[in-house]
């Protein structure tokens, strides 16, 4: 017991020196988190801003003109009034405007007799890229509806029957893509600090013959993997924890679940990421080949399948089942709750259920092939 | 006191890589290791040392047969054992991110030793390796035959029972490799009550003769296993050096090696050193000059290699025929015509293409530098290399030999000084003198998944050669590299000595004037060594420049004149003979290679110091 204690002691010391000494293992800790962060953040944005839309007009009126206001008054979109429908299809055809709003010559007359010509207005939308063109869509009609609803209650007209919807955007009221992305780009992060930093370390190793002589020296297998493993995740949480800080502070991503929440998943998620780090490397033995094979068989399905940036709802079935062999879904799925919902147990507690599985399966899986030999 | 290690009919095969047989790295071997003395485990690369020091760490399962270390079996108790195995791997086994005194103390702690029994040893220890001063420094900044030392130390930090070094002077000067053997011998006598035992793997075979007991392994196989005196006894009388009257070196070596009664001939400085065979007589090399020689280790390793197998899948042959025959023509001053019975005559292309004017040297170096950052690597370096000779750069690694080799190549750019290599400016025309230079490195640089002939008809294609061009080239050297039986032999397969000629072959396809070697043979056993020397030789001959690195006094035997390098600069230059004679004392009258190596470098050090 004092021997194992001791001879931990020593592990733990020249791991910690490794880490001191390499830049590679403080820059993947901490300075790709950073970035990552940045990129994903910023960058990478679902929202869209100020969209063009051309406008023709056929009859220029109050009404059509105030309709126009209000339009234009939305942030999201920017009305700019076409000379025919000529130069706005041509507009459209360049990009200048994403799309074009047609408003015909009977429409104001229409307008004031709803009830029996329903006014029409016409959106050509430039469908290149279908999300864009659903969102432009979706905040043209929004913003007709509140314009109408203003205009109804300035006539003090009741809309002529029919329902009328009204909609609320719950755990993320403003929309903002970066409250949705950067959980998940949490979980990229300690898939990046725990497979591929431990993958490298260890293949390292391997490669210098360091593991050899730790091999026939008396340190048993259990703590060769235990210091190393431990080490590992200190800096594993440390780079989580500076994460969480940066994506509250930098973001204003709002956090509404429970820390302990937080820790539990991480550390489960960083066992299964760190185990599966020791297994690639234990079986390549070779410091390119193992980053290769963590960065496909950890990133890219972290990336993809996680629903960290696509829904995993909208998949297709078969790829839905694969996802859940994917351990960072329910990790992001956990990371996204805790964030954006708060406590649901509901979905935290299966989805912790899971990540436990899968470290107690990387674990098993990484004992079994590192064993005391080199055959 | 029952012997540390017992091996009883061990087998070990690593498993073949995709549907091909498995490779037998050890085979049916039985043998005991003694304690109180250092066992040498020797023999040339791949015959199987690394695997059965592995087995006896514990760190591979044997496939058959048992092996006790300590008492413990090492297939199912290999742990027990572990506290009293010091092992020192090839590449050393040291984290490089830590600090000398980092690495001693990591291993302290492995092996759990209280603070008392380190203040005790740890300092010793730094100061029987000389690491001192050194302590703060990190090992990975550390010089090749420091990181041999540290790894040392921290292999007897706990006072092993058994300590086994894996090829622990590979790549170490001449000087480092003494202090090693020092260290090990001093410690061996420490731990005589303990019956501690040390096995040293190694494929120098001077160092084998230094040992208590010798393993002979080849190609898996137990060639001997007994004192290195019994083992060299049958060879007493045999060894005879002999004075070289007139010629050249090569042409003589030639001569007396196709003497029936000789069994090995080699130069040495400037005289040959002969074998003859079992039961030959003296009398066969009448009219030559013979000095009576002691035997070394390595004349009865090529008497037990010649009375087995063939080294390698080439030509069936003695060493004696491996060289060209000329025995008809007792006295053919050199140049040697090109013809023989066995080697096909060097082909048009091998000779170097017509001298249009540069009759100058073959190579001309002069105030070469080159520096990375502030480090200097090679510092004014001058010399110049004849048409046709065999020149050596010898050095510690780390002395800057590389980086000269590879800027004569072309493939580095010199931070100053010129040099013309083939006529050529480097500087200016890189590529027009690359083409007319071969080169083989010390790893071949062969595709493994490819064919013989597959190989072949990549590198023509490399240099540029034609399509008639190409196919005369490959029939050649297929053909005077007796490759043809083995063409569609994949080449990751092929024993290291086929390799080796098969890449060979590859550099000289396009008949490059100069040929570049770099640490060619190193590794390879003395039947294969010679067989490709002779076809240097040969080219030699033919007029092609061989310009050879290396660390292994025996290849550097083989060069005309040799350039000792020390710390990047040019400690020496002259033939072997020459170099010896200039550490002549009277206390050491016939000084080896090597000692006129260590004592070259040591003069060169204290004088640079001095400045």
């Amino acid at each position: 017991m004092i021997a194992t204690v001791q001879r931990l002691r020593g592990l733990v010391r020249k791991e910690i020196a490794q880490i001191l000494r390499d830049p590679s293992a403080i820059l993947i800790a901490f300075l790709l988190p950073v970035v990552l962060l940045v990129v994903n953040g910023f960058g990478i944005s679902f929202d869209a801003y100020h969209m063009r839309i051309a406008a023709v007009i056929e009859a220029p009126d109050e009404g059509v003109l105030g309709m126009l206001e209000a339009l234009d008054a939305s942030p999201y979109l920017d009305v700019r009034p076409a000379a025919s429908m000529v130069a706005a299809q041509q507009a459209l055809a360049m990009g200048e405007v994403r799309g074009i709003l047609v408003v015909r010559e009977d429409f104001p007359q229409r307008l004031r007799h709803p009830a029996s010509w329903p006014a029409t207005a016409a959106l050509w939308v430039n469908a290149t890229d279908p999300n864009t063109a659903r969102i432009l869509e979706g905040y043209v009609t929004g913003a007709l509806t509140v314009w109408l609803q203003g205009q109804g209650r300035e006539l003090r007209r009741t809309p002529g029957g029919g329902l009328s919807l009204e909609q609320r955007d719950w755990f993320n009221p403003e929309l903002r893509s970066a409250d949705f992305i950067v959980p998940g780009v949490i979980a990229m992060v300690m898939t990046m600090t725990g497979t591929l930093l431990t993958s490298l370390i260890v293949a390292r190793e391997w490669e210098r013959g360091t593991m050899e002589s730790m091999l026939a020296s008396p340190a048993t297998m259990a703590e060769l993997i235990l210091a190393k493993l431990g080490c590992y995740f200190v800096l594993g949480m440390l780079s989580m924890l500076g994460s969480v800080a940066l994506a509250i502070t930098a973001f204003g991503v709002p956090f509404r679940g429970s820390v302990g929440a937080l820790f539990v998943a991480s550390a489960l998620f960083l066992v299964f990421a760190l185990a599966f780090g020791l297994f690639i490397s234990t079986v390549a033995r070779n410091q390119f080949v193992a980053s290769q094979v963590a960065f496909i068989a950890t990133m890219m399905p972290a990336m993809m399948l996680s629903g960290m940036l696509f829904d995993i709802a909208a998949m297709p079935r078969w790829l839905q089942i694969v996802t859940f062999a994917v351990p960072a879904r329910y990790l992001v799925s956990i990371l996204q709750t805790l964030f954006l919902a708060g406590d649901v147990w509901a979905v935290i507690l299966p989805n912790l259920a899971a990540l436990a599985a899968a470290a107690a399966l990387a674990m098993a899986a990484t004992l079994r092939v590192t064993r005391r030999r080199l055959d | 006191m029952p012997p540390p290690v017992v091996i009883e009919r061990l087998r070990y095969a690593f498993p073949g890589a995709r549907g091909t047989p498995p490779t037998v790295a050890l085979d049916s071997l039985t043998t005991r290791i003694e304690p109180g003395i250092v066992t040498g485990l020797v023999g040339p690369d791949a015959a199987g040392k690394t695997t059965l020091l592995r087995l006896m760490a514990g760190l591979l399962r044997p496939g058959d047969g048992r092996i006790t270390v300590l008492g413990h079996d090492m297939a199912t108790e290999a742990a027990a054992a572990h506290p009293s195995i010091g092992y020192m791997p090839q590449r050393f086994g040291l984290y490089e991110d830590l600090t000398v005194a980092g690495n001693l103390d990591l291993f302290a702690d492995l092996h759990v030793m209280s603070p008392a029994l380190r203040a005790a040893r740890i300092p010793r220890l730094l100061q029987f390796t000389g690491l001192t001063p050194f302590i703060g420094r990190l090992a990975g900044k550390l010089s090749g035959g420091m990181k041999q030392k540290l790894g040392l130390a921290c292999a007897l930090l706990s006072r092993p029972r058994l300590l086994l070094l894996d090829e622990p002077s590979v790549g170490v000067d001449p000087a480092s490799r003494r202090e090693l053997w020092a260290i090990v011998t001093a410690m061996l006598d420490e731990g005589r009550d303990d019956g501690m035992a040390v096995v040293w793997a190694t494929a120098y075979l001077d160092e084998a003769a230094r040992c208590g007991r010798v393993l002979l392994l080849h190609q898996g196989r137990l060639l001997a296993d007994e004192p290195p005196d019994t083992f060299i006894a049958p060879l007493a009388g045999r060894v005879f050096r002999l004075r070289i009257s007139g010629g050249s070196r090569r042409a003589a070596e030639r001569r007396i090696a196709h003497n029936r009664a000789v069994l090995d001939a080699v130069v040495e400085g400037d005289a040959l050193r002969v074998v003859l065979r079992e039961g030959a007589s003296a009398d066969a090399l009448q009219g030559e000059t013979l000095d009576p020689l002691p035997p070394r280790f390595e004349d009865s390793f090529i008497a037990r290699l010649s009375g087995k197998a063939p080294a390698s899948s080439g030509p069936p042959a003695t060493v004696a025929e491996a060289g060209l025959s000329g025995a008809s023509d007792p006295s053919p001053p050199a140049p040697v015509p090109s013809t023989s019975m066995r080697t096909p005559p060097l082909p048009e292309q091998a000779a170097p293409p017509a001298r249009r004017g540069d009759e100058g040297p073959a190579i001309a170096v002069n105030g070469l530098v080159r520096t990375f950052g502030t480090f200097t690597a090679v510092d004014h370096i001058s010399f110049q290399v004849a048409r046709g000779e065999i020149f050596g750069l010898l050095g510690p690694n780390g002395a800057g030999k590389s980086t000269t080799f590879r800027m004569l190549c072309g493939l580095l750019r010199p931070s100053g000084g010129t040099a013309r290599v083939a006529g050529q400016d480097l500087l200016r025309a890189p590529a027009a003198a690359r083409a007319r230079i071969g080169y083989m490195a010390q790893r071949f640089s062969l595709y493994g998944e490819l064919t013989v002939l597959e190989n072949l008809r990549f590198f023509a294609r490399v240099y540029g050669l034609d399509r008639a061009g190409q196919a005369s080239a490959i029939a050649q050297a297929l053909e005077r590299f007796d490759l043809t039986p083995v063409a569609d032999t994949v080449a990751g397969q092929l024993p290291l000595g086929v390799k080796q000629r098969l890449a060979l072959s590859a550099a000289l396809l396009h008949g490059p004037d100069i040929l570049f070697l770099d640490e060619a043979t190193s590794g390879v056993d003395p039947l294969t060594r010679r067989e490709f020397w002779s076809r240097i030789g040969q080219l030699a001959d033919a007029g092609v420049t061989i310009l050879v690195t290396t660390h292994f006094m025996d290849e550097a035997e083989y060069c005309d004149r040799l350039a000792i390098v020390n710390q990047g600069r040019l400690a020496a230059v002259g033939t072997p003979a020459a170099l010896r004679a200039r550490v002549r004392r009277p206390d050491l009258p016939d000084p080896t290679l090597e000692d006129a190596f260590i004592a070259l470098v040591a003069a060169d050090t204290t004088q640079e110091r001095a400045a």
